[in-house]
C-alpha cells in the first residue's frame, strides 16, 4: 500500500516537473521578449526621460508606435495585398525549385554520364548570388512578377540540388546490395529505396531553401522597383523601401515584423510537411 | 520439444542449398598494385549445413561472400549452387537474387519501412506472393522467431538484437536456399549474442536453410557450426577444416561440454596464428 503509493508520487512529481519544465521555460521567454521590448521603449525615449539619446537604440521607432500603426494597419487591404504578391513569389519559385531540383539532383547523383555534363555547368551558376541576377531578370524575362520568381526560383533551386544530390549520394550500399539480393528490379529499387531515402535530405534542403527564398523576394522587391507592378501588390520588400523613402519608420518595423512572422509560417509549414513524410526519421 | 521440431523439418524439408567453390582467385587491382584477396579457395558445403568461416579481419571472407551473393565478380575459377554456375569463366559476376539472401554486418534494414514491411519486401518485390498473403506468412514467421508487438513499429525503434532477428527473417521469407551472414553479431554485446545465437538455432531448425556464416569469434563458430573453416590471412584460402561432432539440436549446455572446449583449443591455435600475421601485415598496410 504505502509502496505503491510512493511510485504514485514519483509519478506525479516526474509528470509535474516536465510541466513545470515547460511552463517556466515558456515565462523566461515571456520575461526576455518584455524586456527587450521595453528596453527599447526607454531608449527610444531616453531624450524625452534622460536628456540624452542612447547611441543606436535611441534612434529607433517606439514599440508602443509600431504596435498602434500595426493595429491600423491591419485593417487596410492594401496591406494584405502586399503579403499575398510576396507569398504568391515565394511559393512560386519555390514550388518550382522543387520539381525541377529534386529530379536533376537524382539525375546528377545516379547517372555518370549526365553528371559530367551538367554539374560543372551547375557547379558554375551556383555561386552566383541570386541578386546579381536581378538586372539580368528584369531584362531577360517580360514581366516584373516573372522576373522577381525567377530570384526566389534561384533562391531556393540550389539549396534543394545540392542537398538532395548529397543525400543521393551518400545512400548506403548496403540498402541497394540487400534491395538487389532480395529479388527488387531497378525501377523498384528507384521508388523504394532511393525516393525515400532521398526524402530526409530534399526536407532539409526545402527549409533552408524557403528561408532563402523569403530573402531574397525582399531583396529582389526593393531593387526591381515595384512601381511598375502597382501600388497595392508591391509586396513587403516593397513595403518596406517605400516607407523608408517616405521617412515612415514605424512601417518599416511593420514590415520587418511581417517577413518575420511569414518566414515563420513557412518554414513550420515545410517542416511539419517534412516530418510527415520522415516520420521513421524520428526512431533512428 | 525442439528435437521434434528439427527431426520434424529434416523430413519435410527437401534439402538444397550445396555450394561448391572451386579454385576461386580474387585479385583487387586499383592502382596498377594486383592485390591477391582469394587464393585458389576451393570448398564443398553440403546442403542444410551451417558452414562457419572464421578469419583474421579482413583476410578477404566478405570477398568471398560478395562473389556468392553476386555483388563482386571473381578474377578466376567458379561458384556452384545446386549443381548451377554462379559464376564462373564467361561470367565472372553472379547475378544476385532472393535465393541467396545476405545479412549484413551492420544491418541492412530499410529504415523508412516498418518491420513487417522490410520482411515482405522480397516476396512482394518478386511478385511471387500477393501482399496480404506475405503479410499473413511474415506475421506467422516473426512470432515463430519470437518478434511479437513489433511488426509496425520502425527497425530505429527496437534492439539491435531483434533488428538481426527480423533481417533474417526477412531472408528466410524468401525461402532461399543458402543465407549469407556476414559477421550479423559483431556489433552486439556477448550476453545479447549467447540469446541471438540460440534464437538462430531455433530458426535454423525449422527451416533447415544452408549457412554461410562469417564470423571471427571461435565460441560462435564452434556453438553454431556443423563445420568451421579457418581462413588463411590475405590472401584467403581454407587452413583447416574442423568438423564440428556435437549433436544437433543444440542449446547452451554445449558451452560446458568437455568436447566443445576440446573443439575450442584444436580450433584456436591455427586461428592465432593467422591473427599474428594478419596483425603484422596490417602494421605495415595500415
Amino acid at each position: 500500500m504505502l509502496a505503491r503509493k510512493r511510485v504514485n508520487m514519483a509519478g506525479n512529481v516526474i509528470f509535474f516537473s516536465s510541466n513545470a519544465w515547460r511552463k517556466n521555460n515558456i515565462i523566461r521567454a515571456a520575461i526576455s521578449i518584455s524586456f527587450f521590448i521595453l528596453f527599447i521603449e526607454i531608449s527610444a525615449r531616453s531624450l524625452l526621460l534622460f536628456g540624452f539619446k542612447i547611441p543606436f537604440f535611441g534612434d529607433l521607432p517606439k514599440p508602443s508606435d509600431v504596435v498602434k500603426v500595426f493595429t491600423q494597419v491591419i485593417f487596410e487591404p492594401g496591406y494584405w495585398y502586399s503579403w499575398i504578391a510576396s507569398t504568391w513569389r515565394v511559393l512560386g519559385g519555390f514550388l518550382i525549385a522543387l520539381l525541377l531540383g529534386v529530379p536533376l539532383a537524382l539525375c546528377l547523383a545516379l547517372n555518370k554520364v549526365f553528371r559530367g555534363i551538367f554539374f560543372p555547368v551547375f557547379e558554375f551558376i551556383r555561386p552566383i548570388p541570386p541578386l546579381a541576377w536581378v538586372p539580368a531578370a528584369i531584362i531577360f524575362w517580360p514581366t516584373q512578377e516573372l522576373a522577381i520568381m525567377f530570384i526566389t526560383f534561384l533562391g531556393a533551386f540550389f539549396t534543394i540540388v545540392i542537398n538532395t544530390f548529397g543525400g543521393a549520394l551518400s545512400i548506403d550500399l548496403r540498402f541497394l546490395q540487400a534491395a538487389r539480393s532480395l529479388g527488387a528490379t531497378k525501377l523498384d529499387i528507384f521508388r523504394r529505396i532511393v525516393l525515400p531515402a532521398c526524402i530526409p535530405s530534399i526536407v532539409v534542403g526545402a527549409t533552408i531553401g524557403i528561408g532563402i527564398t523569403w530573402e531574397v523576394v525582399v531583396a529582389a522587391e526593393m531593387i526591381s522597383g515595384a512601381s511598375k507592378v502597382g501600388g497595392n501588390g508591391a509586396g513587403l520588400g516593397h513595403l518596406i523601401w517605400s516607407n523608408y523613402l517616405g521617412g515612415n519608420y514605424e512601417m518599416i518595423v511593420v514590415g520587418m515584423v511581417s517577413i518575420g512572422v511569414a518566414g515563420y509560417i513557412c518554414s513550420t509549414a515545410i517542416r511539419y510537411t517534412g516530418s510527415r513524410f520522415t516520420s521513421w526519421e524520428a526512431s533512428k | 520439444m525442439i528435437a521434434n521440431l528439427a527431426l520434424q523439418s529434416i523430413e519435410n524439408k527437401q534439402l538444397k542449398g550445396a555450394i561448391s567453390i572451386r579454385d576461386v582467385v580474387k585479385i583487387y587491382d586499383p592502382k596498377g598494385l594486383a592485390v591477391m584477396a582469394v587464393d585458389h579457395c576451393s570448398l564443398e558445403i553440403k546442403p542444410g549445413e551451417i558452414c562457419m568461416i572464421v578469419g583474421p579481419s579482413g583476410c578477404g571472407k566478405t570477398t568471398l561472400l560478395n562473389a556468392i551473393a553476386g555483388f563482386h565478380e571473381i578474377s578466376s575459377g567458379e561458384i556452384l549452387l545446386d549443381n548451377k554456375i554462379l559464376c564462373g569463366p564467361g561470367q565472372l559476376k553472379a547475378e544476385p537474387g532472393p535465393d541467396r539472401v545476405v545479412v549484413f554486418q551492420n544491418g541492412a534494414l530499410f529504415p523508412w519501412k516498418t518491420n513487417i514491411e522490410n520482411v515482405i519486401f522480397g516476396p512482394v518485390m518478386q511478385g511471387i506472393m500477393s501482399r496480404p498473403i506475405a503479410l499473413e506468412k511474415a506475421r506467422q514467421m516473426m512470432a515463430d522467431a519470437g518478434l511479437i508487438g513489433i511488426e509496425d513499429s520502425y527497425p530505429g525503434e527496437i534492439s539491435s538484437g531483434m533488428r538481426r532477428r527480423v533481417e533474417i527473417v526477412r531472408a528466410l521469407m524468401n525461402e532461399p536456399s543458402v543465407l549469407l551472414l556476414d559477421e550479423p553479431y559483431r556489433a552486439l554485446d556477448s550476453l545479447t549474442k549467447s540469446v541471438m545465437h540460440e534464437a538462430l538455432l531455433q530458426i535454423y531448425y525449422k527451416n533447415k536453410t544452408t549457412i554461410f556464416f562469417i564470423t571471427h569469434d571461435i565460441d560462435e563458430a564452434i556453438f553454431l557450426g556443423h563445420k568451421v573453416i579457418v581462413m588463411t590471412t590475405r590472401p584467403c584460402k581454407p587452413k583447416k577444416i574442423i568438423e564440428v561432432d556435437i549433436p544437433h539440436p543444440r542449446d547452451y549446455s554445449v558451452l560446458t561440454s568437455r568436447r566443445y572446449r576440446e573443439l575450442i583449443e584444436e580450433t584456436i591455435d591455427s586461428v592465432h596464428e593467422e591473427a599474428e600475421k594478419a596483425f603484422v601485415a596490417g602494421e605495415k598496410e595500415g
